[in-house]
């Protein structure tokens, strides 16, 4: 009966809309981190970038670690990250051809604006000191990403040893930098953000910045191109060519060109 | 009469029930009635015979190949025209599609339903269902069709439509081994009647001697039960 | 509350702007949970008119497999076909990670066991009432299969309908395999996840208003058609 003629036509509807949905332009993929995303970066930059040369950029935004590893399966063309030891491991094993520095922002440490824990200042060591132990709540990433990283090191630093003074006032939430800061708002907890999610960040609830302009707040991004040797259907040239357009007079004043609110988010710094 | 049917120690249970048991049946007559109480194992000797079902004792012997067909007590439509619903078994039996129209619509005239071909089965009454299913059932051109209570369900008047389409059948030269509960109608149709009771076969007379002078008790009762 | 009608009227606001990114967006969306529901339709009715009415061994605990898929976490089904596509694992040469191919698969995955396991009970249901009828006539199995499918035309749309909603409504699988990229894999869930990240909570909303609107003009649609379908064709 009919029938076939019913599931023909659903076969070739569907197989319209799937080749349909396949644009094919030149394009490459960076591995990149929810901050650059969600800040609003990549809104600014890859407009500018796919004008001047012709590529163009998709960006997955993840969490650092969670970035590295789709590029070591191969799944990128340039990862562009925030965390400087697994950058240089990636490397080290192979996976990348080069690390070059390309930014930096500033981490941020957010609180209530009551302050309860008296964590506020210039030195993020003292204040991480002064939460742990006024065991004010504190809410983590905890997902591995490039500010999990960072935040574990500032714990370190301050000489809070986590296994034995972690506590239900140490929230580990396993997210992403915006469902973080949701849930820190909805704790009125403490929580470590880079300075451009923050910015961009609408539900902030009895939230501030706590502490900031600590040194050791600086937050470097670097830019790799996934080495061709391990897969070869990288695409070289052209993710060469955001790389070099990103470290480039031109990049770096796009960069620094990128505000909210007045206020400027990253630096660049890149070294020639 | 030539035997065309030979049925041997039949018999068919369901777990533990016993619903049909040692039938032996010859049937030879051109028309016959199955007859007997509910849960006598009319319609499932029915369906054995269509091969509906399987025995699971005793044996089916055709005497040579005949084609059948089958009409239910409630018709079942397809959700399609009419004809269509017709067409459907042709195709099933590989008639050419050129013929199967040609096919359909005769037996559609032969049920006196023409004017319906084009109409959704399923939203036809009983009684016109009823005889779209045998106008389906005609156009196979079956040497044997069955019939089971095929005017159960149906008001007198498409009743008697029925039976007039099933006798035409008939005139045709095909066989009809029919179940039913109105004795009237077996009357009119059958020449033979098989009693049945209680899975067991218990008479096979011509008709005119099954009303008139049953054979067992057991059919003098049930003829007394269903007439009064 | 305050926040509930606040978003309502950003909605308004979005859909009466009339937004081009908004509209590629839900576009998208369509197009890509369409494609899905169309594929595991051809996939899965087959499959559930198998089900009902074929005999085979193990017939039986495929059908409690089938139902049991039904509640196939869409992240799980996310990082499967992640890892099918992926350019290290066994489909990675075709490229087709972080694509609407990409999305179309997962969902086709997620949703051809519900399309699946609800053929298979409605066909079961005509199997019960038609068997008789069709075997007399001298059906095979599979050619009863096919009619009862083509027979059950109209409640089949429900089926489809249940795939189609879960397929568009689901977040966890498209974002894994799309990778939410701007423009291109970017669809009306993956966007509510996004801003909500942003802490941006009116607009997910709205954008979940979006879609619940976009959802129901397609169940009505379906519904009217059916109506007028089965009217003509009954």
């Amino acid at each position: 009966m009919q029938v076939f003629g019913m599931f023909r036509s659903c076969l070739i509807v569907g197989v319209m809309l799937v080749s349909g949905a396949q644009a094919q332009d030149r394009f490459i993929t960076v591995a990149s981190t929810t901050s650059t995303e969600q800040s609003g970066l990549f809104g600014h930059l890859l407009p500018v970038f796919e004008k001047t040369s012709g590529i163009k950029v998709r960006v997955v935004a993840l969490g650092t670690g969670q970035a590295l590893d789709l590029a070591r399966r191969g799944d990128a063309d340039v990862v562009f990250v925030h965390d400087k030891a697994a950058e240089e491991k990636f490397v080290a094993e192979g996976f990348g051809v080069k690390r070059q520095e390309v930014m930096y922002n500033d981490f941020v440490m957010i609180g209530p604006k009551a302050d309860p824990a008296k964590a506020a200042g210039k030195d993020i060591l003292a204040g991480l000191r002064r939460i742990a132990a006024a065991q004010a709540p504190f809410v983590s990433r905890g997902d591995k990403s490039g500010t999990h990283a960072a935040e574990l090191r500032y714990w370190k630093a301050a000489g809070v040893d986590l296994a034995t003074t972690k506590g239900p006032w140490y929230r580990d939430t396993g997210s992403g930098m915006g469902p973080a800061l949701n849930t820190a708002a909805s704790m009125n907890a403490y929580i470590l953000a880079d300075r451009g999610t923050w910015l961009n960040f609408k539900n902030r609830g009895e939230l501030g910045i706590v502490v900031e302009g600590d040194k050791a707040l600086f937050n470097q991004y670097g830019v790799i191109l996934v080495n061709p040797a391990k897969h070869a259907h990288v695409k070289q040239a052209d993710g060469q060519a955001f790389i070099d357009w990103m470290v480039s007079a031109a990049g770096q004043q796009a960069i620094a060109d990128y505000k909210i609110g007045g206020e400027q988010l990253f630096f660049p710094n890149a070294t020639k | 009469m030539a035997c065309w049917l030979e049925l041997q120690g039949l018999g068919l249970t369901e777990g533990a029930v016993r619903i049909l048991a040692d039938v032996d049946l010859k049937l030879g007559a051109g028309r016959t009635a199955l007859l007997g109480p509910n849960g006598a194992g009319k319609s499932t000797l029915l369906r054995l015979m269509h091969g509906l079902l399987h025995p699971s004792a005793g044996r089916i012997v055709w005497s040579q190949p005949l084609t059948q067909a089958m009409v239910f007590q409630r018709p079942i439509m397809l959700r399609a025209s009419v004809l269509a619903n017709i067409e459907y078994g042709l195709d099933l039996r590989g008639v050419p599609a050129a013929d199967r129209h040609v096919r359909a619509r005769t037996a559609l005239e032969r049920v006196g339903l023409p004017e319906l071909a084009g109409r959704q089965a399923r939203k036809l009454s009983g009684g016109e269902q009823q005889r779209v299913a045998l106008a389906r059932a005609w156009a196979l051109e079956p040497q044997v069709l069955f019939l089971d209570e095929p005017t159960a369900s149906l008001d007198p008047a498409s009743s008697r439509e029925v039976e007039r389409i099933i006798r035409e059948i008939a005139a045709g030269g095909t066989k009809i081994v029919m179940t039913t509960h109105n004795l009237g109608q077996a009357h009119r149709i059958a020449e033979e009647v098989v009693y049945l009771e209680e899975g067991r076969l218990l008479e096979q007379t011509p008709a005119d001697e099954f009303f008139g002078q049953p054979r067992t008790s057991a059919a003098r009762n049930f003829i007394h039960d269903e007439r009064y | 509350m305050n926040d509930l009608s606040a978003s309502l009227a950003l909605a308004g606001d979005l859909v009466a702007a009339g937004d081009a990114k908004l509209a590629a967006i839900v576009w998208l969306s369509l197009k890509v949970s369409l494609s899905a529901t169309a594929l595991s339709c051809v996939l899965g009715m087959p499959l559930g008119a198998l089900l009902s009415v074929g005999r085979f061994p193990g017939r039986r605990p495929l059908i409690v497999l089938f139902n049991g898929l039904m509640g196939l976490p869409p992240v799980v089904v996310g990082l499967l076909v992640y890892l099918l596509l992926s350019r290290a694992g066994p489909l990675g040469q075709f490229g087709l990670l972080f694509t609407p191919s990409a999305m179309i698969i997962a969902q086709t995955v997620l949703i051809t066991p519900i399309i699946a396991a609800l053929t298979r009970q409605v066909i079961e249901d005509e199997w019960r009432e038609y068997r008789e009828q069709l075997r007399s006539l001298g059906a095979s199995r599979a050619r009863a299969g096919r009619t009862l499918l083509w027979n059950a035309r109209f409640s089949l749309t429900t089926a489809g309908l249940a795939g189609f909603g879960r397929a568009v409504a689901e977040v966890g699988a498209v974002m894994i395999v799309g990778g939410n990229i701007d423009g291109v894999t970017r669809v009306m869930t993956t966007t509510i996840a996004l801003e909500t990240s942003k802490g941006d909570l009116p607009l997910a909303l709205a954008l979940g208003a979006i879609l619940i609107a976009v959802v129901l003009i397609i169940n009505a649609g379906a519904y009217l058609l059916r109506q007028w379908a089965e009217r003509r064709w009954g």
